[in-house]
């Protein structure tokens, strides 16, 4: 089972929460977490877990052989992205614009282009006690998530349970991590920010057909707004996290929450096992 | 006219509401929401929108089932993963229009996508610039730089003496096409160690990019040991602390109300921003 933790807010809980229900999961089951949030990784901060391997993520960039080259500015034409500008003499190439593609490469005619590659970030895995961890780094400087995010992926193989700590947002990166779940929690808090930046959230994973329910993170007095969005758009609030603010310090600590709180673990295993039959039942009526 | 952005790495760190009261604070600006994947600007400033504009950007691959002959060669190509039972998924075609070029049938076209919309505003603080990037699309980067540019225009012909813009979380594309060229970017923090990883690896972006940065500790009374860390760090790579905010369940009642917090009331975080735009106004005039 592969569940994403997602939010369009950024600060709502998603770190809190994946590395929570990880940690709630990881004696029952062989439970991975990846930390898809490669811009700023903070899973590793609650988890401490001691790295084994790692990878660097390498995209492909053309290179160009002076020498072969006649300057037909051919690859400059089918560059989609303007990574290649072709001078009378010279050819420059920009590399953070560089999307990999291969089309620059594949069609010179002078086969004067070679594909090498470029460090853009690197994958890290390892332990932290039984739970498998893994997260993606980006490189400070490099625009470009998704090849980061796409290398991460191929981090899970034989685990039971996947957990996937998504950044925020909606865009490109938010879709690469989410893509492929068979469930995606989100995270939100109620303030009008909340609000808002869920409705896009929702309306990104109903696109992507991925069914989705709602942890409302620092629920209290003013929870009305988004359980009757919620109700209007058919998602269950499947978790209240009250606004606590000795939740909050463990957290600036680095502290999990299941570990300042243990009496949540199994509030976080009934969750699993609440989005488990929601699944089972969502199966059938598609079977039917 | 100088252009401040503001940032965090890290979301949720309160960068809205402290640019809202910026915007509400400083006499001559243009504002611009640079977030536009998760824009909430908008429900502090209220604006009214005077010009909607569509965004086009990028190319998504479509192949014509009927001229295919399925000989599989765009699927092969195709690094993204985009083309399989020789249809294309919008979603993971990133436009390249490799297989458009390479199909020996001529059965791809790349059709152009709108990406989607950005708006020029009016609001009771001034010349809003902000957008809305259609669900799951790509090119945030391109809208933040439409953005920007927009707001650059309108402050040149309005002649502000300031850009105030609201950025995204984390450090990637569209970060980056907030901050380039800025002339000076405020990160806004948290006394949490993720707020203190996410600010460190920001302020290495702005280092990067040559964009002078300062900090603001929001909350700091949530974790006063962490919030020293974060000082003697930010001393120790020469980047100013412009002002400690503490935590106040204003920020969230100011957001109900829909006003900047400075508008709502005057207490110890509203000293605190106000402190911030001093700084900001004299480091800048300096």
């Amino acid at each position: 089972m592969l569940i994403s933790v997602a939010s369009g807010k950024g600060g709502t809980g998603k770190t809190l929460i994946a590395t929570s229900l990880a940690l709630a999961l990881k004696d029952y089951n062989r439970v991975r977490i990846l930390d898809c949030d490669v811009e700023e990784p903070n899973d590793q901060i609650l988890l401490k877990p001691v790295i084994t391997g790692e990878a660097p993520v390498n995209v492909l960039m053309p290179e160009i052989n002076e020498a072969k080259c006649s300057h037909c500015g051919i690859c400059a034409r089918v560059c989609a992205y303007h990574a290649i500008v072709v001078l009378d003499k010279q050819v420059l190439t920009f590399p953070q614009l560089c999307h990999g593609c291969g089309a620059c490469t594949y069609l010179c005619p002078e086969k004067a282009i070679k594909e090498v590659p470029r460090e853009t970030g690197i994958v890290q895995w390892g332990n932290a006690d039984q739970l498998s961890f893994a997260q993606g780094i980006l490189t400070i400087g490099e625009a470009m998530t998704p090849p980061v995010i796409r290398q991460l992926k191929t981090c899970s193989t034989s685990d039971d349970i996947i957990i996937r700590d998504v950044p925020p947002g909606t865009s490109c990166p938010v879709v690469e991590s989410v893509k492929g779940s068979d469930y995606c929690l989100l995270v939100t808090e109620p303030t009008p920010f909340g609000l808002n930046d869920l409705t896009l959230a929702v309306e990104m994973i109903k696109t992507l057909g991925i069914p989705c329910g709602v942890i409302i993170n620092r629920s209290g007095k003013n929870d009305a707004s988004l359980e009757e969005y919620c109700e209007k758009e058919g998602i269950p609030v499947l978790l209240k996290i009250p606004l606590d603010m000795d939740i909050a310090r463990a957290y600036s600590l680095g502290t999990p929450m299941v570990k300042a709180q243990p009496q949540w673990k199994n509030r976080f295993r009934q969750l699993y096992e609440n989005i488990q039959r929601t699944l089972i039942e969502r199966n059938r009526y598609s079977q039917r | 006219m100088k252009e401040i952005v503001i940032l965090s790495g890290k979301g949720g760190t309160g960068k809205t509401s402290i640019a809202a009261s910026l915007a509400a604070l400083a006499d001559s600006k243009v504002i611009a929401d640079c977030d536009v994947d998760a824009a909430d600007l908008h429900l502090l400033l209220r604006p009214a929108v005077t010009e909607q504009h569509e965004f086009w950007s990028g190319h998504v691959a479509f192949i014509y089932t009927d001229k295919c002959t399925e000989c599989g060669l765009c699927q092969e190509k195709c690094r993204f993963e985009a083309i399989s039972q020789f249809t294309v998924d919008p979603v993971a075609c990133e436009g390249c229009g490799f297989c458009a070029r390479i199909c020996p049938v001529n059965a791809i076209t790349m059709h152009e996508v709108m990406s989607g919309h950005w708006f020029l505003s009016t609001t009771k603080y001034g010349s809003l610039v902000h957008a809305r990037l259609g669900i799951a699309q790509e090119n945030s980067g391109k809208l933040v730089a439409l953005v920007r540019q927009q707001a650059r225009e309108l402050a040149k012909t309005q002649s502000t003496d300031f850009i105030i813009c609201d950025g995204p979380p984390g450090i990637g594309c569209p970060v980056i096409s907030s901050l380039s060229g800025a002339d000076l970017a405020l990160l806004v923090t948290e006394p949490t160690l993720s707020g203190i990883h996410d600010l460190k690896r920001i302020i290495d972006v702005c280092h990067h990019f040559a964009v002078p940065a300062m900090v603001c500790i929001n909350k700091f009374d949530i974790n006063e040991d962490n919030s020293r860390d974060i000082a003697a760090f930010c001393q120790n790579v020469n980047v100013p602390v412009a002002a400690k905010i503490p935590y106040h369940n204003s920020v969230t009642e100011a957001m109900v109300k829909g006003v900047p917090i400075v508008e709502y009331c005057h207490n110890e975080l509203t000293e605190g921003v106000e402190q911030i735009w001093c700084r900001i106004q004299n480091t800048i005039s300096n």
